[in-house]
């Protein structure tokens, strides 16, 4: 396309930004319909109980009430239970997973009745009323404890506690194994932590009883996904359900790429009761009801040759589900398993991973979604190999670097888009000023202080732009990978797009309006994006895995193609000249040779509305789609340094510096990818630092709000320092990979390695995530020949 | 979440506020900033039939220069603590702890009355008016009374006010010449002390002439490090302090939870001691 780039590349200020800053922003908490009732459930405080009685007469008889029911009063209401949709081995437990329980209640939180009243204050206080009898049974809160013999059943109705066992081998690992000078071996804990959305969830479903139709309001990330899988749920034809994901969002992190029982729930209350049913989460309710991520015991072992060269990989991981299976979960070790081998060679690859019931809040995608987890194992033990064989950790990681190219084939089994590491790497050790760093740590350790400095690195890739579809179907997806667009222009020479993925603070509406108006060559200012209303934008696959812009921009892009292919042709016609004499630049075709002979876009767009002179076999109108189906994953990668001050005596850590050399390719807006970088980082730091979800052994959950849930404020971090190489991808035409994890991907192990180095001298080889002061401490302890 | 429901009032007068509260029963409670009381009552785990708002009287605020005391009424908040002028010496330190009291918002809420009756061993204040011999001022139905800070707080939550009773404020010695550390160990810049040490030390030529420690976190209480004191009087050098310090595992097994175990909580507090003195000495021969 022959535009001149404006707006692509370019930091405009994100259109998003002056509404929600201002306190204009709509969430769906602020949504009042006439007649509008709210439901408040009564959840389990038992991890594990058979639920003997439910009496809810006191509370459907308190002020306000409108109706309240048990699970078996509503068992009825469901055609199925809440869905699952990657089931990723023939042989998979999927046990029945119903809104409100229905005889046992399986984690704390689990919902066992539901209130409904005119007020939200109503339905607490009367959820209180509700009486329930419980049986309480044995809970199982820990993974390897629910693998263990004779653990307690999560499902009575499955011999133990496995949901599945996925494994994949590439090579000849065996081999690899035994002709290799060295063999590390490490095990890892992925703490499970609580995606914190600002917004919390919430839901409103209204019914027009007289034709059967529902409008599902939703704080979603995946609006039409949802809208296929309420249908199944609830037995409501399709055609019947809209759903909309609010104009605004607040946040996700892939807490809501999910079916959830309370959208269900108010969808068949508003049936049962003819009215609109509005629930909305408190933020220590969705510490319980919402989905948690990660909770996996990893072991991984690497064999390479005594100057580090990798020969081989095998890696077994238990993986937490928690007490069901929710949308996407079995397969969120699978988005890992592919990255194991991060960005090195090697002949062999083993990986095995294992599903697993626990009493606990079901575990889904969360941010980076089992791509963290790879990252974090690999680039862990590729410092205890750089250890054992005594080469510089940066060193290590270039010495095994695949080559660069395109379609680069990986032992994890993938064909990496576009690969180039080394830059990353020099750029980040240039920022960092290695030599000067390795010269101030001697200086520090000579003064043997209580101040002790470290540097971590993390070389990492991962995958986006999920996902060609095919692929999808080979890993037992459920779905279609593909994503929609439709551009339109208005008669009045501005532009909708049309858009099937649903942002919650992306940015979506910038970045598109920059590809649309480059492509159109109209301003930026005349371009809307409408989004996250099925009816509206009927086709689409949604937001996670960072997607959108690979995917769903792409679509914009091409869409914009044809646009421009149609306006060509009434060019043409109008001036009266064949297509292949026109140029077309920044949205004005002119005649070749005849610079003043001249139809430009908005002139087109009402000729086009107006439909008085066109060419023959053409239509009125000046719009196109496209459904983009990317051939093949994106991969994007960099290296991440973190440097660290550790007090040896209280075990406190003092993040010093952050680097972050980030390849995403072409970008749209770098205003939007430092954000997304920015955000990414701060959570893979409090992982490494704070965060870390526990439960007692009965299965309350510990950390049961802010409080003692570590969510880091801004105050914990240093200035964060971003840099990028741009390699673009060869797996779209606009090369671009997508960049909303890679900081949460890549930032963990940064920060445990360097707090490692810091303590390297003490003989400190390993500290657990979250790396909290005791646990710095113990490790120094022990160390030290002290008791951990 | 949402509270249950609660009657509220607006009191004008200290006496006005004394009489919503008799009459309020032993389910009313007084609303200082709320920084305590509301998030309890969000979570439904404090549900008080009446709240009498005494934010707006008057009387009850401000901090005076009494000489060698300096009195600072209950509803002065963290944030003019800090900035209080009349906070010389050793009571400079009150200052110091209120400055690091949660975060801006808490700050300017949050008061030193309400800190001081909700009587948390996690809050800062506590243990540093134990540190001074602080005593606490309160008004009852029966009139006014003070009580010294060591006898106030009697455990996790439980002071000595009896139900019905405010209180009015703290009077703090100044102790001119003595210096002052507040050192608190948080995760997060926002958080309550894993281990809080408050020290004044008067440091004089020949050492350690007199030193008071009070400690946040370490146990159903603030609490006195009296050992710690006595070993501290007389030393001037740094191992010296670091073997007083030791005499803080004296004291009660201090409290686990899911930020430190007693036994890092004992190992903390030997090194913020020691670091809180050598601060508060202002002698950079004690320091590292
Ligand atoms: C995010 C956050 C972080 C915080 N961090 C810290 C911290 O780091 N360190 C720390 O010490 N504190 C911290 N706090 C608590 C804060 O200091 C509170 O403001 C303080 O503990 C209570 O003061 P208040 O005025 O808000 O009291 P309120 O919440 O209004 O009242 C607390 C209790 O005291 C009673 N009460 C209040 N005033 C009186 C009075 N004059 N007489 C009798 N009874 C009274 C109330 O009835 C209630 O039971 C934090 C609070 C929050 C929300």
């Amino acid at each position: 396309m022959a535009t001149a780039e404006k707006y692509v590349g370019g930091g405009v200020p994100r259109k998003e930004d002056p509404k929600l800053i201002t306190g204009q922003g709509q969430f769906l908490e602020g949504l009042t319909l006439p007649g509008m009732l709210h439901a408040a459930l009564l959840r389990s405080p038992h991890g594990s109980a058979r639920i003997t009685s439910v009496d809810v007469s006191a509370a459907a008889a308190a002020e306000g009430v409108v109706a309240a029911y048990s699970g078996a009063d509503l068992a009825d209401e469901w055609a199925a239970g809440l869905p699952m949709a990657w089931p990723v081995t023939d042989d998979i437990r999927i046990p029945d997973h119903w809104p409100v329980a229905q005889d046992v209640a399986r984690y704390v939180g689990d919902a066992v009745a539901v209130v409904v009243a005119t007020s939200r204050n109503a339905a607490l206080d009367a959820a209180e009323l509700v009486e329930v009898d419980y049986d309480v049974l044995d809970a199982v809160v820990d993974v390897e404890a629910a693998v263990a013999d004779g653990a307690p059943r999560v499902h009575e109705s499955f011999d133990d506690n496995k949901s599945y066992t996925w494994a994949l081998t590439n090579g000849e690992v065996d081999e690899a194994f035994a002709k290799a000078d060295v063999v590390v071996k490490e095990r890892y804990t992925q703490p499970r932590l609580i995606p914190n959305a600002m917004e919390p969830r919430a839901v409103v479903a209204q019914p027009v009883p007289s034709t059967g139709d529902f409008t599902v309001w939703s704080t979603t990330q995946i609006p039409h996904v949802a809208k296929v899988l309420f249908a199944l749920t609830l037995g409501i034809p399709e055609s019947q359900i809209r759903v909309i994901a609010p104009s605004d969002v607040g946040g996700g992190f892939g807490s809501k790429l999910n079916v959830y029982a309370e959208e269900a729930l108010c969808i068949a209350l508003a049936r049962r009761l003819g009215k609109p049913v509005k629930w909305v989460a408190g933020r220590s309710e969705g510490y319980l009801a919402t989905i948690h991520g990660r909770d996996q015991v990893q072991e991984i072992e690497i064999a390479a040759t005594s100057d580090g060269d990798i020969l081989g990989y095998r890696v077994h991981i238990l993986a937490a589900m928690g007490a069901y299976l929710q949308l996407v979960a079995p397969g969120v070790p699978l988005l890992g398993a592919f990255l194991y081998c991060g960005c090195y060679g090697g002949e062999a690859y083993h990986f095995e991973c294992t599903g697993v019931f626990t009493n606990t809040t079901p575990t889904d995608a969360y941010r980076g979604a089992g791509r963290p987890e790879a990252t974090y194992a690999i680039e862990r033990a590729i410092d205890s190999l750089a250890r054992e064989v005594g080469v510089d950790p940066a060193e290590i990681r270039r010495r095994n670097f695949l080559p660069a190219g395109d379609m680069v084939q990986s032992p994890g089994g993938l064909a990496f888009d576009s690969a180039d590491y080394e830059p990353a790497l020099d750029r980040a050790l240039e920022l960092l000023d290695y030599d000067g760093f390795r010269s101030d740590q001697a200086e520090r350790r000579e003064g043997g202080g209580s101040r002790q400095i470290g540097v971590g690195f993390s070389s990492y890739v991962e995958i986006c732009g999920l996902a060609p579809s095919q692929v999808l179907a080979s890993l037992k997806y459920a779905a279609g990978g593909w994503d929609a667009a439709t551009v339109r222009m208005l008669p009045t020479g501005k532009a909708e797009v049309v858009t099937g993925s649903s942002p919650h603070g992306q940015g979506h509406v910038t970045s598109w309006s920059q590809i649309a108006a480059d492509a159109l060559g109209i301003p930026y200012e005349d371009v809307t994006v409408l989004h996250g209303d099925t009816h509206v934008a009927p086709h689409g696959m949604n937001t996670y895995g960072s997607r959108s812009l690979a995917v769903a921009g792409v679509a914009v892009h091409n869409a914009c193609d044809r646009v421009v292919d149609k306006a060509r042709g009434l060019a043409a016609h109008l001036l009266e000249v064949a297509p292949e004499d026109l140029e077309y630049e920044a949205g004005t075709f002119s005649v070749k040779g005849v610079p003043d002979r001249t139809k430009s876009m908005p002139e087109l767009a009402f000729a086009a509305w107006t439909a008085h002179s066109l060419p023959e076999d053409s239509e009125p109108g000046l719009e196109a789609s496209c459904v983009y189906d990317p051939p093949n994953f994106t991969f994007p990668f960099g290296t991440h340094v973190a440097v660290v001050e550790v007090d040896t005596e209280t075990g406190a850590v003092d993040l010093v510096r952050y680097i972050a050399v980030d390849d995403c390719g072409p970008v749209i807006n770098p205003v939007i990818v430092d954000g997304q970088v920015h955000g990414g980082v701060a959570q893979g730091i409090a992982a490494a630092l704070y965060e870390e979800a526990t439960y007692a052994e009965d299965g309350t959950l510990e950390t049961s709000s802010m409080v003692n849930y570590l969510v880091p404020s801004a105050a914990e971090f240093p200035s964060f320092e971003t840099d990028r190489t741009v390699t673009p991808s060869t797996s779209n035409p606009m090369g671009v990979k997508g960049i909303g994890e890679a900081g949460t991907i890549g930032s963990a192990p940064a920060v445990i390695n360097a707090i490692v180095d810091a303590l390297s001298h003490l003989g400190v080889t390993d500290v657990p995530m979250p790396a909290s002061p005791e646990r710095v401490w113990r490790a120094i302890q022990s160390a030290q020949g002290g008791e951990a | 979440m949402i509270p249950a429901s609660f009657d509220y009032e607006r009191a004008s007068s200290l006496d006005e506020a004394l009489s919503l509260l008799a009459a309020g029963g032993e389910d009313a409670r007084p609303l200082a900033g709320g920084h305590s009381l509301l998030p309890l009552m969000r979570l439904r785990l404090a549900r008080p039939s009446l709240l009498v708002d005494i934010g707006g009287i008057d009387e009850l605020r401000g901090v005076q220069d009494d000489g060698d005391s300096v009195t600072i009424g209950a509803l002065t908040t963290h944030h003019e603590v800090a900035g209080a002028a009349a906070l010389t010496g050793g009571s400079g330190l009150i200052a110091k702890v209120a400055e690091g009291i949660g975060d801006p918002q808490v700050r300017h809420r949050g008061t030193l009355g309400g800190s001081v009756a909700h009587a948390d061993p996690a809050s800062d204040l506590p243990a540093a008016l134990l540190a001074l011999d602080a005593e606490v001022t309160l008004a009852g139905p029966g009139g006014t009374r003070s009580v010294a800070a060591a006898d106030f707080f009697v455990g996790p939550f439980m002071s000595a006010a009896d139900d019905g009773e405010i209180v009015t404020g703290v009077r703090v010695p100044k102790r001119e010449g003595w210096g002052s550390a507040y050192q608190k160990f948080q995760r997060r810049a926002q958080d309550w002390a894993i281990v809080g040490v408050a020290a004044v030390v008067n440091w004089t030529d020949s050492g350690i002439a007199g030193a008071a420690i009070g400690l946040t976190n370490m146990g159903g209480t603030p609490l006195r490090a009296h050992a710690v004191e006595a070993a501290l009087t007389g030393t001037s050098e740094k191992a010296q302090i670091l073997a007083a310090v030791s005499k803080v595992s004296e004291l009660e097994t201090p409290p686990a939870d899911e930020n430190a175990s007693s036994e890092y909580r004992l190992h903390l507090a030997q090194v913020l001691i020691s670091r809180a003195v050598a601060e508060a000495a202002g002698c950079p021969g004690m320091q590292r």
